[in-house]
């Protein structure tokens, strides 16, 4: 090797990184280059001065906390302890849900009512949080390539823009206990997400309507596959958005 | 991991992915520069880290929750500052002058202050954060970086060269 390209692994011999003999050669040219020489020294000594001063932060106690709630209540383990607040807690969530249970009669709502919840709370979350996307483009030969080796199917990705539709991206979620792709469309402004799972065997189907705390849904059998459609947008241009997935 | 019950696979993933709340807290402190975002981005992530814990195989608990802490950071930095975080960061075009700072001793002597470092190390793009994080601070391999950051290795010598060298530009003219 020669200079320049011993220069390049400096930091690598610093870090470690190298094998024997390529670090046995390093060291040798250090030995005669007062240039390289003075390239680790600058090095180790930023090192010593990282490590010393100790700057990496810790996690804080009250996010330990809130992590481990979180879970318990994604795994949907009660917690060990009962506090007084957690029962009162616990009332009032069964009031509202009760009070939920009474109004959403008046909806059209008629089976899987839990499978729909949770495609609207999984809606909700991706426009809450930070993860609408994980691969973020409108270009279905991006966005379908994406899910290869991440889930054992292989859905059906298309950028309806031309319809007013267009592809914003896609990401995994979690969904029924299984992991299934999600599709982000946007209508005007209104973000649509697109849940797909396998569903073998069953008839294709037309799309269903449910209402849910203001969200449209839509769900229907296509080619092998089940889709949740759910979006703050108006059943008909829903609808649109439906026939053109199963077009 | 399939077949676990809920409580088990919870048990799991309190045991194996846990431990590396201080790492995942530590990169992401240092992607997002404050507290609150930091929080954020890591709460997130675990929650999303336990819902595809089936994906995980295994090997490298600290890799791989730290590469989805990573992507929830990056994806948070990009919502929050989008005009900064959508130049397109060429590795060779953006590469300084090969030059050394002319610098002796340089202030790293007197930069034994946490502050300073950390003040330091936030001055710089979030990739060269990224690279100084988990290799000087996390002491990870160029292999677990590269995997993390999902860039090859070569790309992560020279994103630590780079930052290394910046940082102790900074160090060495501290305003």
């Amino acid at each position: 090797m020669n200079h320049d390209e011993i220069r390049e692994l400096v930091h690598a011999h610093v870090d470690g990184e190298l094998d024997l003999i390529s670090g046995r050669e390093v060291e040798q040219h250090l030995h005669g280059c007062g240039e390289c020489r003075r390239a680790e020294e600058q090095i180790r000594g930023l090192h010593d001065a990282l490590t010393s001063s100790a700057p990496a932060y810790r996690a804080p106690a009250h996010l330990r906390r809130s992590i481990r709630r979180a879970l318990r209540r994604e795994a949907n383990v009660s917690e060990k302890a009962f506090s007084p607040w957690l029962i009162f807690a616990t009332g009032a969530a069964f009031a509202i849900i009760v009070l939920g249970f009474v109004l959403f009669q008046t909806t059209r709502a008629s089976q899987g009512n839990k499978l729909v919840d949770e495609v609207v709370s999984n809606h909700v979350r991706s426009l809450l949080a930070t993860h609408l996307v994980d691969v973020a483009s409108s270009d279905q030969h991006t966005v379908k390539p994406w899910f290869d080796g991440k889930i054992d199917f292989a859905p059906d990705v298309h950028d309806f823009a031309i319809s007013g539709f267009p592809l914003v991206g896609g990401r995994l979620d979690y969904l029924d206990g299984k992991t299934v792709v999600a599709l982000v469309y946007q209508r005007n402004k209104h973000p649509i997400n697109l849940f797909i799972t396998p569903a073998t065997g069953s008839p294709d189907s037309s799309p269903v309507p449910f209402t849910r705390r203001g969200y449209n849904l839509l769900s229907w059998v296509h080619r092998d596959m089940r889709y949740w459609a759910v979006s703050d947008l108006n059943e008909a241009e829903l609808k649109q958005f439906a026939s053109l997935i199963s077009g | 991991m399939f077949g676990l019950t809920q409580s088990s696979r919870l048990t799991e993933f309190e045991r194996k992915i846990l431990p590396h709340l201080d790492s995942a807290y530590d990169l992401a402190r240092f992607l997002m520069r404050n507290d609150h975002d930091a929080e954020d981005v890591v709460q997130e992530a675990s929650l999303r880290a336990f819902r595809f814990f089936e994906s995980f195989r295994g090997e490298n608990g600290r890799a791989w929750f730290l590469q989805i802490v990573r992507n929830t950071a990056f994806t948070a930095l990009r919502k929050r500052y989008p005009e900064e975080m959508n130049v397109s960061f060429d590795e060779e075009l953006h590469g300084e002058p090969a030059t050394e700072p002319t610098d002796a001793g340089i202030a790293i002597d007197r930069a034994q202050d946490r502050q300073i470092v950390r003040a330091a190390i936030e001055k710089l793009r979030p990739e060269f954060r990224e690279a100084i994080t988990l290799r000087d601070l996390e002491e990870l391999s160029y292999k677990e970086i590269a995997d993390i950051a999902g860039v090859p290795i070569g790309t992560v010598m020279s994103r630590l060269a780079r930052a290394r060298r910046q940082l102790r530009q900074i160090l060495s003219n501290p305003k």
